[in-house]
């Protein structure tokens, strides 16, 4: 599908007219349809468009905590709940308790289940695994502190050390910089940009004028997808989307989804 | 007052047998009642508690023994809500009011139906802790061993269950299994606090020492720590506080906890405030 997948390697991530509804079948309109996409190993691919455009849900998909109604889903070539172990996820809302006692490196730790010994407590490679993620993100002075004492930009990147700890080959972000002011959201591309030197990235934005700077390839997701070279979007569809240079200014943008290179039809509502 | 206790405890076997039953129920509660707290099923755990009395009517109209019925009933009624909540299409909280009081319900019928009438109903719904037999506190041994062997065990996948149940799925952590594994040993320690303050008062016991410790500790062991030694001196302070003036120890014990959780809350404002 894409130029970048070289002959012959698996992509790291495939979708294949990918048909997904919520609510079962015919109750609703599918949120996605005929979406078909490849992410090559060591890739950043952003992926944006509007709410409820399909975003989170194809990210839920690769995750294989939804399963498509038609077309089929790969990761490295296998079943989403096969490829999973090799997936980092940081979902877009927090999907614990805010104030639940526990560490920071005792959060991160999590990410070595499923790798770890089955019976007791952790074993002394998962601390150094967890600290040394804690230290890829800047973030290791703080691995005693409680969680729920911490910024919104610091618990975003302790999710991204908790990610890092399962030594995924491909880390989701879905949304990392909903919550955290422009400079945070700068800090934490550049930590993504530093990131992807080794793991493929996909993350999931609405905001197509911040990720165009530090992503390889971006990916508009309206109800059907379409894929653009960074270096194709810096001209002319750049302007068509946004009009002229103005999204380097307004940061927080909103696709409009009865723009052009939206090609679902209709506007996409929230679903 | 307290050396009367004293006194008495060296002398009365059936005030030992007490004194060991409350330190045996904060061994049960310290180490379950943070999983109810940071995870917010107290309602949960009270319709357990509740259920309970219908396996123990059962078991007494069928001539069998009350606390394995109690048992049996804590095990079904902790599945019976666990398979709902994790299907997520029935209202939880709905089911959950209706084993209450179902529950309670099949208990009162049988126990009215059987002949001699040889379960005291007010001890199934308040405890009594100064009838505790050798037999029952060696019941509770092997349910307080068995409790921290399990916890001890899967402590990791218990507390990513209770943290964050996406991400644990995520990591291949079977969710259900540890989900319902959470809830049977949740039964189990409600079975083990009923003998000391009954099934209607045990909810308190269970929640308050935890919910004191998550006032001034960040993780759950030390939160268990904290709730074993404060359920440890709240049991002993309630039984010695009861024993002069003749009050009922089970109704003592929990309005001491409360009182220690309403001292504590304040004094934490004030010192916040500060």
């Amino acid at each position: 599908m894409s130029a970048a997948v070289a002959v012959g390697a698996v992509p790291a991530i495939a979708l294949h007219e990918v048909q997904f509804r919520y609510g079962g079948a015919a109750r609703r309109p599918p949120v996605l349809e005929a979406v078909n996409l490849e992410v090559a190993e060591g890739e950043f691919l952003g992926l944006v468009g509007p709410n409820g455009g399909g975003k989170s849900t194809l990210l839920k998909l690769v995750l294989g905590l939804l399963e498509p109604e038609r077309g089929s889903v790969r990761v490295f070539g296998r079943p989403p709940r096969e490829g999973r172990a090799l997936l980092g996820y940081v979902p877009q809302f927090r999907t614990f308790a805010s104030d639940f006692p526990i560490s920071v490196v005792r959060a991160v730790l999590q990410g070595r289940l499923g790798q770890t010994r089955r019976l007791f407590g952790y074993r002394r490679e998962d601390h150094a695994v967890a600290l040394r993620a804690l230290a890829a993100v800047s973030m290791a002075e703080l691995a005693e502190r409680p969680l729920a004492t911490l910024s919104g930009g610091q618990l975003q990147r302790v999710l991204i050390a908790r990610a890092l700890a399962c030594a995924p080959r491909i880390l989701l972000l879905d949304e990392p910089t909903a919550n955290v002011d422009a400079q945070v959201e700068s800090s934490l591309f550049d930590l993504l940009r530093e990131l992807n030197r080794e793991l493929t990235i996909v993350v999931v934005s609405h905001d197509v004028g911040f990720i165009s700077g530090y992503v390889s390839r971006v990916a508009c997701l309206n109800r059907r997808l379409v894929c653009h070279e960074t270096s194709a979007l810096s001209g002319e569809i750049i302007a068509e989307m946004y009009g002229g240079a103005a999204q380097i200014i307004h940061h927080h943008t909103h696709l409009d989804p009865g723009d052009s290179h939206s090609p679902g039809a209709g506007a996409g509502g929230p679903r | 007052m307290m050396g009367d206790f004293v006194a008495a405890l060296a002398a009365q076997g059936f005030l030992q047998h007490a004194l060991a039953a409350g330190l045996l129920a904060s061994v049960g509660c310290g180490v379950m009642g943070p999983f109810v707290v940071v995870k917010r099923i107290t309602f949960l755990a009270g319709g357990i508690a509740h259920a309970v009395l219908g396996g123990m009517g059962v078991a007494a109209y069928l001539g069998g023994s009350p606390l394995l019925g109690a048992l049996i009933a804590a095990l079904a009624a902790a599945l019976m809500i666990g398979a709902v909540r994790l299907r997520a299409s029935e209202r939880e909280d709905t089911l959950i009011g209706a084993l209450w009081s179902v529950g309670m319900a099949v208990g009162i019928l049988f126990i009215a139906r059987t002949p001699g009438y040889n379960v005291d109903l007010m001890s199934a719904l308040f405890g009594n802790i100064l009838m505790v037999t050798g037999d029952h506190l060696r019941l509770m041994v092997a349910l307080d061993l068995l409790l921290l062997i399990v916890v001890a065990a899967f402590y990791k996948q218990l507390l990513a269950v209770a943290f964050d149940e996406e991400f644990a799925r995520l990591r291949g952590v079977r969710v259900t299994v540890f989900y319902l594994l959470l809830l049977c040993l949740i039964a189990i320690t409600v079975v083990l606090l009923i003998q000391v303050v009954g099934l209607i008062l045990v909810i308190a016991l269970l929640t308050l020492p935890a919910a004191v410790a998550a006032q001034y500790v960040n993780s759950l062991s030390r939160m268990m720590l904290i709730a074993v030694l404060l359920g440890a001196l709240i049991c002993t302070g309630g039984l010695a506080l009861s024993y002069g003036p003749d009050l009922p120890a089970g109704a003592t014990i929990i309005l001491l906890a409360g009182g220690v959780y309403l001292l504590s809350t304040l004094a934490g404002r004030v010192l916040r405030r500060g």
